[in-house]
């Protein structure tokens, strides 16, 4: 089962919650994968502190030009929707950073003046610690695009029992590539209008895709209602709440796992895996 | 004119309920809601619209039954999984890349074009906002940036402002980085937690690799005060100035809930760091020429 985890917001909780439940369904025998997909900010590890056993570099083709070649048809500045190719007379420039690895510029080339070439776009890492599988990429510096990160660290989940995937904010192409496949998705908010108002875009999301998803109320507080009151509209369940308790604040500050240092929330997480279980489709 | 940006690396640090206070705070200015997949800054600034723009990114591929032959070609060359193996175009993977309709022998692809989002230029209680809404599960959040951002400069150059405050989104990626380039100031909001203090390295890194100058205010500082320390020797090392540290308080949650900034809600501690980050903020984009 994969379960994604996800927020429009940012700083709501998705990484305290993804860590937390993975390190519940270890503890429970479970075999887990946590795939820290956040790759732009990823900060699951520094939750786990896992021992990282393997680094692997992810590159992306990219066009590289022989200019010695070109002949100026400018057939594959016509064929880049991207904007990363410029002829300047005879002589083509490449704009990695803007390039959508289509593939269209090469392959349009009739003097072979482009070739695929390889850039690296950031890396995947792996950790193990008993039946606790981790892997988390991170972009490069400067690297526009984690959609293929993203893509990459997917591909190194394994087939364990539960695959707990930790999205990137927002609702654009980063959250989409995360979300996909997911069995179930929880959306992770904070009852504030901010936290209302991205979850109703997250929502419009995972409904548009035909997801099946619930709600966990962050920092839940007297203003749940806000929250509340819209899952009720949308039909969607509240799967769990965790209270704004400024203990869980200080301890996550320093980068602990919450349930193992304040065992009275470790029920908030028991409860909600077990609501998860009943709602996979 | 001077452009000063707000960024955090993390998500949930403070940005957006900083930059509303900045805009009650400072005068001649425009305000840009850059984080356009998920904006919050109409929430608590209440813009009345007066202009409203669709936003054309990017291409969709079409297959024309009529003319396919379902020979499968496209499936091999597409680079993202967009087209099944019937034939059929999944518009959310497409990138619009077009190397389909190039390449089918029969001439059975059309590239049309795609509504990404649209954006907006309204009226605020603080002057004028322009902000955006991208379509749901759209891409080209960074292209969408430079528009509004663009049409921001316009603005501030019609209405005389000096001024241009922009709202960044979380993250290290292409809106952030459409964001912040060619920025005059980047202010790293940030907290003492270790997800925030190794998101906010990795976007001054950002900064640094794009030559924009930077500070760094610290929020809910009291949260855990070594972390504090470890932020404030991080800064003093790489000569990055510490605008300011604001407690950690429910007043922003209080305020937004009563749509209005920190400032017009109260009147206290937090409200004085404000004030003071602003003043610091205003010398040091007027004295960076």
């Amino acid at each position: 089962m994969k379960i994604a985890i996800a927020s429009g917001k940012g700083g709501t909780g998705k990484s305290t919650l993804a860590v937390n439940l993975a390190y519940l369904l270890s503890k429970m025998n479970k075999n887990v994968c946590l795939l820290d997909c956040d790759v732009e900010e990823p900060n699951c590890h520094i939750f786990l502190k896992p021992e990282i056993k393997s680094t692997q570099k992810i590159f992306l083709p990219v066009p590289e030009a022989d200019n010695e070649k070109c002949t100026g048809c400018g057939k594959c500045t016509e064929i880049c929707q991207f904007n990363s190719l410029a002829l300047i007379k005879n002589s083509i420039m490449v704009f990695p950073e803007l390039c959508h690895n289509c593939g269209g510029c090469w392959r349009i080339c009739s003097e072979k003046a482009l070739v695929k070439a390889q850039k690296e776009i950031g890396e995947v890492q792996e950790a193990k610690s008993g039946n606790l599988h981790f892997i988390h990429g991170k972009t490069k510096i400067a690297e526009p695009m984690s959609p293929p990160l993203i893509n990459a660290v997917k591909e190194k989940g394994n087939s364990a029992d539960v695959e707990i995937i930790d999205c990137p904010p927002g609702t654009s192409c980063p959250m989409i590539a995360a979300i996909e496949g997911a069995d179930y998705v929880i959306l992770v908010t904070e009852p504030t209008p901010f936290g209302l108002y991205d979850l109703k875009l997250a929502v419009d999301v995972v409904k548009k895709l035909k997801f099946n998803a619930g709600i966990v109320i962050n920092k839940s507080s007297y203003n749940d209602h806000l929250i509340e009151d819209f899952a009720a509209k949308k039909n969607m369940e509240i799967l769990a709440k965790i209270p704004d308790d400024k203990k869980i604040a200080e301890y996550y500050s320093t980068g602990g796992i919450i349930i193992e240092k304040i065992p009275e929330y470790k029920e908030i997480f028991e409860n909600l895996n077990e609501r998860i279980s009943n709602n996979k489709r | 004119m001077k452009e000063l940006v707000i960024i955090s690396g993390k998500g949930g640090t403070g940005k957006t309920s900083i930059t509303a206070s900045l805009a009650a705070l400072a005068k001649h200015k425009v305000m840009v809601d850059c984080d356009v997949d998920a904006a919050d800054l109409h929430l608590v600034l209440k813009p009345e619209t007066v202009y409203k723009e669709d936003f054309y990114a990017g291409k969709l591929a079409r297959i024309n039954p009529d003319k396919c032959t379902c020979c499968g070609k496209c499936i091999d060359l597409c680079s993202f999984n967009a087209i099944s193996s019937s034939i059929k175009i999944d518009g959310i993977k497409c990138e619009g890349c077009s190397v389909c309709a190039h390449f089918c022998p029969e001439n059975a692809v059309e590239m049309t074009d795609k509504k990404s989002g649209e954006w907006f230029e309204s009226e605020t209680r603080f002057g004028k906002l322009i902000h955006a809404k991208l379509g749901i599960a759209e891409d080209n959040s960074g292209k969408l940036v430079t528009k509004i951002r663009n049409h921001a400069r316009l603005v501030a150059g019609r209405e005389n402002a000096e001024l241009i405050i922009i709202d960044g989104s979380p993250g290290v990626g292409c809106p952030v980085i459409a964001s912040i380039s060619g920025a005059n100031l980047a202010l790293i909001v940030t907290e003492p937690t270790m997800s925030a203090i190794h998101d906010a390295r990795r976007v001054y890194e950002l900064t640094r690799h794009f030559k924009i100058p930077v500070c760094i205010c610290i929020n809910k500082y009291d949260l855990n005060l070594e972390l504090t320390g470890q932020i404030e020797d991080f800064c003093r090392e790489g000569n990055i100035g510490v605008v300011g540290k604001i407690p950690y308080t429910n007043e922003f949650t209080e305020a937004m809930i009563k749509e209005l900034t920190l400032i017009e809600y109260s009147n206290n501690e937090t409200s004085v760091q404000l004030i003071q980050i602003w003043e610091k903020l205003n010398e040091i984009c007027n004295s960076n020429s």
